[in-house]
């Protein structure tokens, strides 16, 4: 082989090394550096023979080191092996883990977005004499090596949506769904569809997707990854990360950096290392079920024998999801268990029955996870106790609902029927015969109905709302002080006195209209029947599971602060009568944060509200999104409570959403957003990332009301803006319409 | 015609633009910004959204109401007013001087040499075709305008009326309008200068392009 070229490939080895080990000062780096640099200098002089002899001799020492530093490397070296354009990506893996593959939809930047990669690709397997060609559909975030209109595998939400369509599509021709997570994150643009809404339409399809997914991760950025990360097996390569926020984003949370100020690359180390990112952390968290371990500092396109593994894992994966839900599987499952990557072969398609089996066994799998991650200090004897109340509302549900709520229901559908036919026969004699008894002179005239009421206009009721009698009064409204409406400036508003503002008016300007932050308790107390609520799983208690520096002080300030174990209070309440069960995240609990705790709650909550026939509201008082010193255990709870929300919707039940003041990022992007009924409170600001982080990401500066709820609204995020005055009678209209005849449940 | 010389010479004298703040209501006045020289900033942003430097606050009924800088520019007098103090609406509080860029000059100079045509109601405006190739491909400078003459198109509401020009002759030397943006009602549109002092005023441009100091 011809020397110069040789000495090219080593100085393309030296300079990735460089890339990945940049910033730190490493011996071997250094050492690498210098003895090519002397071979560099000495190789002209030398006679041949001898040259050839020394630059095996340094290729030599380029492995040996390579596999040293393989063992050096730390969390923040494998995120910067995951961004290098070197990297491998998505048509790598097309060319050389499937046998044939079709890219749909797109031609590199001729797309509806060039960062989502659809390909109709086959594998073929040799059985005896008989070929099987098996077909899947490959989804995942294509980053290129190094090609800029990709976003460098940030999605837009109609990337999304296009994956969506074609998981959809999988679906119908029963073919498994293969997926590569390669982003940093998702474009936090917020045009229709809305970069939130969408993740949270994905999740909510994908919970109940009846065909098997398997995901591959190489780099999952929190809600992008989730966007098609949800799977019934997720496989991660051993120099990914999988993480809530890049470690360069929490740095910034944690340095408390604003305004594009950069953080200390010993911070964006720590944290790197705090979030527990990689595949061996998540692996012991039980968020991938394998890892596939990678050549030494990486895979890297030339790396055939890795794409030969990946090849056999995604192939095992997909084998073991199919036989673990089918009738038959004997002793394949068993092969297939005892040795990763046995080669037996598996039909792909799943009948009637093993799709229920499968859907079932992906929520049982999400409902286990994060188990570790939130505190419940209770004895055992109170849990036990519950347990078994819970068993005896389930029963209890299963024979009033089940049993005989289904007979009830078919019992009066016919009386219905049999009572709108006897009409027809009756209504048309009983009219002369009305007409006839009018006219003797004892029957008396049913003409008692309240004309008036029935006739007149409606008028703006100035009893209650006007004459400040709020159950629950603002401690605002006691200060005296004059507060300043924001649009002053635009509208004119003029100085209001805050005892009138916060006590009379609800927080609401009355020049304007503008609604000034109340406390969530106001809520509580003005929107729900007096006396009405009846906490539940108060319990349970947010944890530092990744042991983050110095985040037990903060969580313990926390719950000194609010009297609240976690973000999330869950209630069973009544509105007018109409009993309700309630998700409340308050943003006064680490600004309304979600994690594991929170999430746990809310699962339990909807499926308390399934069992006992119930609907769901959740009254989002603020939240900023996923708990990121929960790291993954965070991020779990989009799909967690996704599923959850859909069990429950899917069982009949009625979920509305309800935001107020400010709520973004991971909660609205999964289930919070998957409802189909979400309203906000006027002056709420929704969206999917805060100014700040789209200004950091695309560069853009966005207007100031960008978020705000009026926009959301004409994006069609939301389906109506509330005056808080109004909330109580807009919830009982809403329970009254969407929930129809029987209030509550469909 | 008024006399652009003696403008500039006036301008150089005083090269700046007074800007007094004023307390919008009656309050308690605590200055924020330090003394005469402090150098302030205005609103900034795409949309103006960020605000300018705190002035000072005004306290009225516990409510402390800021009060930014609407120009960059340099303090240039304090009122002498101690912190604390109760003031009335109204009431002078500081000056800043703005020192006028380049650009702000020859608007001046323009505004007050030329004659200015405005916009007889709120609509859209374009120049009538002719003209309007003529300004695309010539310049506006090539365009000779009289009294009666045709020479836009308001557009407003789906109807298109055409309106005169009214005033003294010349050729139209800036346009202030851009088409398909709505201008409001009095807004000048065009402004012309009769052709014999053309010379004069482009050469006054070029003065104060090359010669005009701006000052941070």
């Amino acid at each position: 082989m011809d020397i110069e070229k040789r000495i090219q490939e080593l100085r393309d080895r030296l300079k990735y090394i460089q890339d990945i080990f940049g910033p730190d000062d490493n011996s071997n780096v250094a050492m690498l550096e210098a003895k090519l640099g002397e071979y560099v200098a000495r190789e002209p002089g030398l006679p041949k023979q001898e040259a050839v002899r020394q630059l095996k001799t340094l290729e030599e020492l380029f492995s040996f080191l390579e596999r040293k530093l393989e063992r050096d490397l730390k969390p923040m070296n494998k995120v910067r092996i995951v961004r290098h354009p070197q990297r491998i990506c998505l048509k790598d893996i097309l060319e050389n883990v499937y046998d044939n593959y079709t890219e749909i939809g797109g031609q590199d930047d001729y797309s509806i977005d060039p960062s989502m990669l659809i390909a109709r690709a086959y594998i073929t397997r040799r059985r005896g004499k008989k070929t099987h060609n098996q077909a899947v559909m490959v989804i995942g975030q294509e980053k290129g090596h190094g090609q800029e209109f990709r976003n460098g595998g940030s999605v837009k939400p109609w990337g999304n949506a296009k994956a969506l369509h074609y998981m959809k599509v999988a679906e119908t021709e029963n073919i498994p769904i293969h997926t590569y997570v390669f982003t940093p994150g998702s474009y936090p643009i917020e045009d229709y569809p809305g970069a939130a809404q969408q993740i949270a339409r994905n999740l909510y399809e994908m919970a109940g997707l009846k065909v098997p997914v398997v995901a591959v991760i190489s780099e999952g950025g929190s809600g992008g990854a989730e966007a098609i990360g949800l799977a019934d097996t997720r496989i991660m390569m051993s120099h990914g990360y999988y993480s809530v926020i890049s470690p360069e984003g929490a740095a910034a949370i944690e340095g408390r950096l604003r305004g594009g100020q950069r953080a200390e690359p010993k911070l964006i180390e720590r944290c790197a290392e705090q979030l527990k990112i990689t595949a061996d952390d998540n692996r012991a968290m039980g968020y991938v079920d394998w890892k596939i371990s990678e050549p030494d500092l990486g895979a890297r396109p030339e790396h055939y024998d890795f794409f030969r593994k990946l090849r056999k894992s995604v192939i095992a994966s997909t084998d073991e999801i199919v036989l673990n839900v089918r009738g038959l599987r004997l002793f394949r499952a068993i092969a297939l268990k005892r040795r990763k990557g046995a080669d037996v072969y598996v039909r792909w398609n799943l009948d009637a029955r093993a799709k229920e089996r499968l859907v079932w066994m992906r929520y049982m799998k999400y409902r286990k996870m994060a188990q570790d991650a939130y505190l419940d200090k209770r004895h055992w004897l109170s849990r036990g106790s519950e347990s078994v109340g819970e068993l005896l509302t389930s029963l209890y549900s299963y024979f009033r609902y089940d049993l005989f709520g289904k007979q009830h229901k078919k019992v009066t559908e016919l009386a219905e029927d049999v009572h709108a036919e006897m009409q027809v026969v009756v209504g048309r004699s009983s009219r002369y015969w009305n007409a006839l008894m009018s006219k003797l002179p004892f029957t008396k005239n049913k003409s008692d109905v309240n004309k008036e009421g029935l006739t007149s206009l409606s008028a703006w009721d100035d009893g209650e709302q006007n004459n400040g009698k709020w159950q629950y009064v603002s401690p605002q409204a006691k200060q005296d002080r004059a507060v300043t409406c924001p649009n002053a400036a635009v509208h004119g508003c003029l100085d209001q006195w805050a005892p009138d503002l916060f006590g009379e008016w609800a927080g609401v300007c009355s020049f304007c209209g503008h609604h000034f932050p109340m406390e969530y308790q106001w809520y509580l107390h003005n929107i729900f029947d007096p006396g009405s609520i009846y906490e539940v799983f108060s319990e349970i208690e947010s944890a530092n599971p990744l042991k983050f520096d110095g985040f037990d002080l903060k969580l313990d300030e926390a719950k000194r602060k609010t009297g609240h174990k976690c973000g999330c209070m869950t209630f069973e309440a009544r509105i007018q009568g109409t009993a309700v069960m309630v998700a409340l995240f308050m943003g006064a609990f680490r600004g309304g944060s979600v994690g594991a705790a929170e999430g746990e709650k809310f699962i339990r909550a909807m499926e308390r509200a399934r069992k006992k026939q119930l609907p769901f509201l959740s009254y989002v008082h603020g939240t900023a999104g996923i708990r990121i010193q929960e790291g993954v255990n965070g991020v779990i709870q989009m799909p967690r409570c996704t599923m959850a929300v859909r069990r429950y919707t899917e069982a009949g039940g009625l979920y509305l959403v309800l935001y107020d003041t400010n709520s973004y990022a991971g909660p609205v992007a999964s289930f919070l957003g998957c409802s189909p009924y979400q309203f906000a409170v006027r002056s709420a600001n929704i969206g999917f990332a805060g100014p700040g982080v789209i200004k950091e990401t695309t560069g853009m500066d966005i207007p100031p009301n960008y978020h705000n709820a009026f926009q959301a609204l004409s994006r069609g995020h939301i389906q109506g803006i509330w005056d808080r005055r109004e909330i109580r009678d807009n919830l009982v209209q809403s329970l009254q319409t969407m929930g129809g005849r029987n209030l509550y449940y469909r | 015609m008024i006399d652009v010389k003696e403008l500039l010479r006036e301008l150089r004298e005083e090269p700046y633009e007074k800007i007094i703040i004023r307390a919008p209501h009656s309050g308690k006045v605590e200055f924020v910004t330090g003394d005469v020289g402090a150098q302030v900033v205005g609103p900034s942003g795409t949309w103006k959204e960020k605000p300018g430097t705190l002035l000072v606050r005004l306290e009225r009924e516990k409510n402390k109401k800021p009060i930014f800088a609407p120009q960059k520019g340099e303090v240039m007098a304090l009122a002498s007013l101690d912190n604390g103090r109760f003031v009335q609406a109204g009431e002078e509080l500081m000056t800043i001087r703005h020192y006028l860029t380049r650009e702000e000059v020859i608007a001046r100079i323009l505004r007050r040499s030329l004659s200015l045509f405005p916009a007889p109601e709120k609509g859209k405006y374009y120049f009538v075709p002719d003209v309007d190739i003529k300004v695309k491909t010539k310049g506006s400078q090539t365009v000779h305008v009289e009294e009666g003459m045709e020479l836009f198109i308001l557009s407003r509401m789906k109807r298109e009326t055409a309106v005169r020009y009214v005033g003294p002759a010349g050729i139209i030397y800036a346009v202030y309008f851009e088409s398909n943006d709505s201008v409001d009602r009095d807004s000048p549109l065009i402004g012309v200068c009769p052709e014999n002092q053309l010379g004069q005023i482009q050469e006054v441009v070029r003065r104060v392009q090359t010669d005009w100091e701006e000052r941070d």
